[in-house]
């Protein structure tokens, strides 16, 4: 039995006090196209920099590929690729030339280098742009040439930390079919960080939700939505609705849990297309007045607030305030 | 164990190498200040009688190989330097996440960014001779050559050690005017040193170009104020020390 991809056990980092990531205990197989999911902030790209040798955790420790992320930091080097969140390429040498460059730091010899600067081309569909510098790529353009990069020696395990962040919305398919092609065609394993819930959900085999730097749920994103079950059934109603009519409305049958935020109301209602006239029936003999009904099936964005009790993006503006605080006190350090 | 791949000491030396000839304004903007050094201090006192020099010899080739050594000084400094950008566009994690050890990327770096500073030294060295330089022969060139590898050595690794422990760009202007400018004027790449004041010719003897300077003159010209093989030790022991210290900070450097 092979060594998995990843096991991480009680991956820590703390930065003066501040812990980005808190035990993380994590296992990835061979093969895998995994997911880190949470807003920005929770800890996924500290945790991708550990797996990647570019930070040392504070305590605990991992295998990547079966070898340790803090004695043997050279073989795990050799057994990865990684596509960094930020721009890694020099502007001034062409597509061709920074894969080159890659390829001699990895130790391939011309003629692997040639053939397989074509191949990861052609994978992206860059191979007319093998020549222009890089100054003059698209931001998408870039994004894929680093992909191939990632890809050019081989590596058994691919990272890849916010592949589509800040791209547009064709772009962005354009690289998830990328993604999924190396990950069935070349037979990589592939791990990537994402705030983009579609994305995880679209992608990936298995999705771990990360907030706090902690793993609150790992699974398939299926296994994940079925946790939440039912659909959400979502009612904008009066700002004076009071706990009486909210009973009114879950005791229609079929209405598993109501969630009150302000004029909101979150319902989680088994086969909803069937219920809504009921409820809507039952709110009007309560003397509630709806104003809206929206109904959809559960996302990985429901599954998120029932294990951090809030949305991506009130986590996200909380983590973003967490990032600036570990970066004063990082900034703070250095000084 | 420390390993050394030459593959990747090769990718890096290559990479400065195209950027060197495919960034030629940069180049040409590097080269413009020695040039107008050696040019207009050339011709204004090009027919002075300076103490100190002996008639024989004239201003313009006592000031050409100090030109050489400014051009040399400032180019490997800001090859050093230059991980401070490789750091601000991200491409330094391209070069740190590759399997190939610390002390490699340093050689590699430094390889290039030396061939780079030497480049430029042999550039100045022409409008040199068009004004009346006349370099010695072959041997003498060679050991000129010796001294500029030398000098670009050191200063290279020195920007490197700076780099190291610095976290963004702002110390960089510091560094070429309060670092790099003074150790040109004090080098005696324009003066003989002999005319400073006692106190300041102390100061220039702890300066490494002030040999490296004299090393080129003593190649070059034929004339030094130190022994050639002096020049020789005390540079290269500069240049071993600045590249232990460039190699031991970048080792110890964060990516992040």
């Amino acid at each position: 039995m092979d060594a998995p991809a990843i096991a991480a056990t009680g991956l820590t980092m703390r930065f003066n006090g501040f812990t980005a990531v808190d035990g993380v205990d994590l296992e990835i197989e061979r093969g895998e196209l995994f997911g880190l999911l949470g807003p920005n902030g929770a800890g996924k790209s500290t945790i991708i920099k550990m797996l990647t040798t570019m930070l040392r955790p504070s305590a605990g420790s991992a295998k990547v590929w079966g070898y340790d992320i803090k004695r043997e930091r050279d073989a795990v080097r050799s057994s990865i690729g990684v596509v960094f969140q930020d721009p890694s390429v020099d502007s001034q040498l062409s597509g061709r030339e920074n894969l080159d460059f890659h390829g001699r730091m990895y130790g391939m010899d011309r003629k692997t280098r040639s053939d397989r600067i074509a191949e990861v081309l052609e994978l992206v569909d860059l191979t007319e742009k093998a020549d222009v510098l890089m100054e003059d790529y698209s931001g998408g353009m870039q994004r894929r040439l680093e992909i191939a990069r990632g890809l050019m020696h081989h590596p058994n395990l691919l990272f890849l930390d916010e592949p589509t962040l800040g791209l547009d919305a064709q772009t962005r398919r354009y690289i998830w079919r990328y993604i999924r092609r190396m990950n069935e065609d070349e037979g990589v394993t592939v791990v990537l960080t994402t705030h983009y819930m579609e994305e995880a959900d679209h992608l990936c085999e298995r999705v771990a939700i990360i907030d706090r730097g902690r793993i609150v749920a790992l699974d398939s994103p299926e296994r994940l939505k079925d946790l939440i079950g039912a659909d959400i059934v979502t009612l904008e109603v009066d700002d004076s609705v009071t706990d009486d009519q909210v009973r009114a409305i879950s005791d229609v049958d079929g209405v598993e849990a109501v969630d009150r935020a302000g004029s909101t109301l979150t319902l989680s209602v088994d086969r909803s297309e069937a219920r809504i006239p009921e409820i809507v029936l039952s709110a009007s003999r309560a003397g509630l007045l709806i104003r809206s009904v929206t109904m959809h099936e559960p996302t990985l964005e429901d599954v998120f607030l029932k294990f951090t009790g809030k949305k991506i993006r009130e986590a996200e503006s909380a983590g973003a305030g967490r990032m600036a605080a570990v970066q004063s006190r990082m900034r703070t350090r250095r000084h | 164990m420390i390993s050394i791949n030459y593959y990747a000491i090769y990718s890096l030396w290559l990479r400065e190498m195209i950027r060197f000839f495919r960034l030629k304004s940069r180049v040409f903007g590097s080269l413009a200040p020695p040039f107008f050094f050696l040019a207009f201090l050339g011709f204004g006192f090009g027919s002075a009688v300076m103490p100190a020099i002996p008639e024989e010899v004239g201003y313009v080739s006592f000031l050409a190989p100090g030109i050489i050594g400014m051009t040399l000084l400032f180019s490997s400094t800001f090859g050093g330097l230059s991980m401070l950008w490789d750091r601000e566009f991200g491409f330094l994690r391209e070069i740190m996440v590759a399997p190939v050890s610390r002390l490699s990327i340093v050689i590699g770096r430094t390889a290039g960014g030396v061939t780079t500073a030497v480049m430029q030294g042999l550039i100045i060295l022409v409008p040199g001779v068009a004004m009346g330089l006349q370099i010695p022969g072959l041997p003498g060139f060679l050991l000129s050559l010796v001294f500029m590898l030398l000098i670009a050595t050191t200063f290279n690794s020195l920007g490197l050690a700076f780099a190291s422990r610095m976290k963004d760009m702002s110390g960089f202007s510091l560094i070429m005017n309060f670092m790099v400018f003074p150790l040109f004027l004090l080098s005696g790449a324009l003066f003989p040193i002999s005319n400073f004041p006692g106190w300041l010719q102390t100061l220039s003897l702890f300066n490494p170009l002030t040999y490296g300077v004299d090393g080129l003159r003593g190649s070059l010209i034929g004339i030094s104020a130190f022994p050639l093989a002096l020049d020789l030790l005390i540079l290269a022991f500069c240049s071993v020390a600045a590249l232990s210290l460039g190699a031991y900070l970048f080792e110890k450097s964060d990516v992040e």
